[in-house]
């Protein structure tokens, strides 16, 4: 066979391969985000759900109605308050311990390692039954810590002001170890020599990290940030087990917001307008640091 | 000597860390061999008295966790077999065969990736149910069959496999497909099991997806059923940490046994950009 009827069956053969896969992504993730688009100028309700006929387009409205709506901007001051607190803590836990971790001093990494990871790989819903327990205003462990240094009970998940605290400290907690793993092989791959030319003109511990560790890492850095964000942006499971969105709505995140309105309520055009705000505003989010990120000089 | 107190607070940091960290594990293991009531008690107990079974007989005798646990392991290796033969097919052939538009199909998938998932689920699950998949096994592997990811991954690494040795096989007139079983699958060994990790951790916690497509308790996996155990049983603790140990621990014992393959791929994963 000649080269070019080779690459004609490669061509052909090349469409087997890949052809399953761009289905599955195809029908179940590209036509359902369209979808939710079209839905979302929809009043997709129960009715709709029994009979299409039901089905009225109705533009807008679902996003005007859902800006009009307290529970919505509750929900989006919610999310946004465990983003912000949430992704820094989360970050600078992260960054702790990577550093501690590639420390010269540390022994045992490997078992440090292993054990700071050991949250992320757990099950969201099965540790946030545990710290369900663990946060408890009477019997809970932590309550009792604090007692130790005579701090009186705090009712963690049943106070509005301390409900999302609580939800913040599980999922740093249950995440970090995740960027510290990512931000520990960016730290071994700064080159020594770069520290020992900095030791040389007399840099301190802290001149080193701040003009050696954090621009070497700053790309690596971004990039973490980014995907934190986007992860936190979609704050569900916990909530959902740790609180069921209260007290009085103060963990009541934007995708909780979707959940109820479409799988309990069955308001699927609602909903899917909800989804696609969340979306906007993360992309929105993403497409700014980005930019911040160039602008600063380290193209990811 | 400088170095001393140093090294001793590096490593009285790090140990504080690690107990932290895993402390709330420690403490589900302990609670679930507590007597019923016993976590209940002030000061909270930090080990059993007197170490029973009792929960977890409980949990299999009456709360029918047996079928949960069942379901939970069908539907993760289900899910991850099947998506490893789309994903790795799929990602070898955006490497290393050539087709019209094959770059442009990348990119767009690429950019896909910061659409949160959460996105398409009620259009899905309309999807879904009109393939008369709601409420069936089928409907939560379906959706995870193949992954941006894992296509983006299996690229990733096979991109290093020299096209001289495809071609040497092509000219010796073996099949495409011949090839990839006999050649390319053995290359990719090292990321297959990573993706298989991946995928295995992922669908076994998955959660949010589960909840919304499966409303048949029978069918339940064990995330969706240890919510519902925990919106019931509020006040029996030694219950619910059996169950979460039930949960957790497959997942962790995977992880302690491929940890090197599941790091691998998360560093792999996150230089995405």
């Amino acid at each position: 066979m000649n080269v070019t009827g080779r690459s004609v069956r490669q061509r052909r053969a090349a469409w087997w391969f890949v052809g399953p896969a761009l289905v599955v992504i195809g029908v179940f993730f590209f036509v359902p985000v369209v979808a939710a688009l079209a839905m979302s100028l929809t009043d997709f309700d129960i009715y709709a759900l029994a009979d299409l006929h039901n089905l009225r387009i109705v533009g807008l409205s679902n996003y005007i109605e859902l800006l009009q709506r307290p529970l919505f901007w509750k929900a989006l001051g919610n999310t946004f308050y465990f983003v912000v607190a949430g992704v820094p803590l989360s970050l600078g836990a992260s960054l702790g311990t990577a550093l501690l971790l590639n420390s010269p001093f540390a022994r045992l990494q490997p078992f440090f390692r292993t054990a700071l990871f050991a949250p992320v790989v757990t099950t969201v819903v099965a540790v946030a039954v545990i710290w369900r327990y663990l946060l408890g205003t009477r019997y809970g462990l932590l309550n009792y810590a604090l007692g130790a240094i005579g701090v009186s009970p705090i009712d963690w998940l049943g106070d509005p002001s301390f409900a999302m605290p609580a939800i913040i400290l599980f999922a740093v907690w249950k995440n970090f170890g995740y960027n510290m793993v990512i931000l520990l092989a960016g730290l071994q791959n700064i080159p020594r020599e770069l520290y020992e030319a900095a030791r040389m003109d007399g840099a301190s511990a802290f001149a080193q990290f701040r003009f050696v560790t954090l621009p070497m890492l700053a790309p690596i850095l971004s990039i973490v940030g980014i995907l934190t964000i986007a992860g936190y942006f979609q704050l569900f499971a916990e909530p959902y087990v740790m609180t069921q969105g209260g007290p009085l709505q103060s963990t009541l995140s934007i995708l909780y917001l979707m959940y109820e309105e479409g799988f309990k309520y069955w308001n699927l055009g609602n909903a899917s307008a909800v989804a696609f705000l969340l979306f906007v505003i993360i992309f929105a989010v993403t497409l700014l640091q980005t930019r911040q990120t160039r602008r600063l000089g380290f193209a990811p | 000597m400088i170095a001393k107190p140093a090294a001793l607070a590096v490593n009285a940091v790090l140990a504080a860390a690690a107990i932290a960290a895993i402390f709330p594990l420690l403490w589900m293991l302990a609670a679930s061999f507590m007597a019923p009531g016993e976590a209940s008690t002030y000061p909270p107990p930090l080990v059993p008295v007197h170490p029973t079974l009792a929960n977890y007989r409980e949990l299999f005798a009456h709360a029918g966790i047996g079928r949960y646990l069942a379901n939970s392991v069908l539907l993760a290796i289900a899910a991850t077999a099947l998506s490893l033969v789309f994903n790795t097919m799929a990602g070898y052939a955006f490497a290393k065969l050539r087709f019209a538009g094959r770059e442009r199909l990348f990119k767009l998938m690429l950019g896909a990736l910061v659409i949160p998932g959460q996105v398409a689920m009620v259009p899905l699950f309309l999807l879904l149910k009109q393939l008369g998949l709601v409420n069936t096994y089928g409907g939560v592997i379906v959706p995870a069959l193949a992954s941006i990811f894992g296509i983006f991954l299996v690229r990733q690494y096979a991109l290093s496999i020299p096209d001289d040795l495809l071609e040497a096989a092509r000219i010796d007139g073996a099949s495409e497909w011949r090839i990839f079983r006999a050649v390319v699958v053995p290359l990719l060994r090292p990321i297959i099991v990573t993706l298989a990790v991946f995928t295995l951790l992922g669908t076994w916690n998955d959660f949010m997806w589960p909840l919304i497509v499966l409303s048949d308790q029978h069918l339940y996996t064990l995330p969706v059923a240890l919510a519902s155990l925990a919106r019931e049983h509020v006040q029996d603790n030694e219950l619910m940490m059996a169950g979460s140990v039930l949960t957790t621990m497959p997942v962790l014992v995977v992880f302690l046994l491929l940890q090197r393959y599941y790091l691998q791929g998360l560093m792999m994963g996150s230089v995405k950009g």
